[in-house]
């Protein structure tokens, strides 16, 4: 088999196994809610507060609306690297140019 | 290893971006004068294996979880300066749409994961590996500790960005701002969760994805290799 052609394949099979990475439910070190963060500390530090809701990102924790938390970790994983393909090929090929 | 806004200051969120834009210039002018078109899907690969690697999160002591990142492995294959690139664009995709590390912080994290992480572990994979024969034990050996040294490397700094918030932060009655734990708590807190499993799982993905690929896709050149000659696996 293409070399190339096994590592796509290869891609699409952990976007499929994507989800073993729910197994682990904890939160990473320093990485907690404000909710969480509360309960940690009985208290959420002001500036914290102040910040941590500026950015409402569309398919928060990998999660999409509407399905569930298993497929919607597979089709997040779906099109995070879709998205991550088309900028780095655009990226590439502008840096390439005319080269081959 | 994804800061969240909110954690650290908006002026070590700014210090953190004019510390990655120079080295996200010189990747992008080192990246256009060395990719070539052969190399532009590698680049997609390894970039899109960054991001799905990091879904993979695994228990560490201490009840938290940890991921791999893919960088060493990227710059072992692409150069340490398209993995600059390669994950900084896979930690802009997890922050616009996912929201795993911030906005404001993805200078920060772009610092520690997409130039610290790539860096050392090259470094250290080329200072283990200098002349080693192509695919032999050493070779195998430098990409793991190479790899290890890496991702211990940006999690090191990221406890120290974390870690400074509480001393140049606080209220007048000493309440912290914004991270609330101290350097003595988020070195040990960061080392132990990447020293141990998050390390290994930087160590088994390199070599797996690298074992795997081995002969169907050229390593970045060591110095002194003739124009068109390729190290493989």
């Amino acid at each position: 088999m293409n070399g190339i052609k096994k590592l796509w394949i290869g891609l699409g099979l952990l976007a499929l196994l994507s989800p073993l990475g729910l197994l682990a439910s904890n939160t990473a070190w320093g990485e907690w809610g404000t909710e969480e963060l509360s309960r940690l500390l009985g208290y959420v530090p002001k500036g914290l507060v102040r910040f941590s809701g500026i950015w409402n990102a569309p398919l928060p924790d990998y999660s999409v609306p509407q399905i569930g938390e298993v497929s919607g970790y597979i089709l997040s994983a779906v099109i995070g690297m879709t998205l991550i393909v088309l900028l780095t090929w655009a990226l590439g090929r502008f840096f390439v140019g005319k080269r081959k | 290893m994804h800061i969240p806004d909110g954690y650290l200051s908006p002026s070590t969120c700014a210090v953190m971006y004019t510390a990655s834009a120079p080295f996200w210039y010189w990747s992008a002018k080192k990246v256009k004068k060395n990719l070539t078109g052969k190399m532009v899907p590698l680049l997609s690969i390894f970039s899109a294996f960054s991001f799905v690697i990091m879904m993979f999160n695994v228990p560490v002591p201490g009840g938290t979880t940890a991921h791999a990142v893919g960088g060493t492995l990227m710059a072992i294959v692409l150069g340490p300066w398209a993995a600059t690139i390669g994950v900084s664009i896979a930690l802009l995709v997890q922050a616009i749409f996912f929201g795993d590390g911030g906005i404001l912080a993805l200078g920060a994290n772009c610092f520690n994961m997409a130039i610290v992480l790539p860096f050392v572990g090259y470094f250290i994979y080329r200072a283990v590996g200098r002349n080693a024969v192509a695919g032999s034990t050493r070779h195998w050996l430098a990409i793991a500790l190479g790899s290890y040294a890496g991702i211990n490397a940006a999690a090191l700094c990221a406890a120290i960005e974390l870690g400074i918030q509480p001393l140049l932060f606080h209220t007048a009655a000493g309440t912290p701002l914004y991270c609330p734990y101290s350097l003595s708590q988020t070195i040990p807190a960061m080392m132990l969760a990447h020293l141990t499993i998050a390390g290994i799982a930087e160590v088994v993905a390199t070599e797996g994805v690298l074992a795997f690929a081995r002969r169907s896709i050229p390593l970045w050149p060591q110095p002194g290799l003739n124009k068109g000659e390729e190290v493989r696996l």
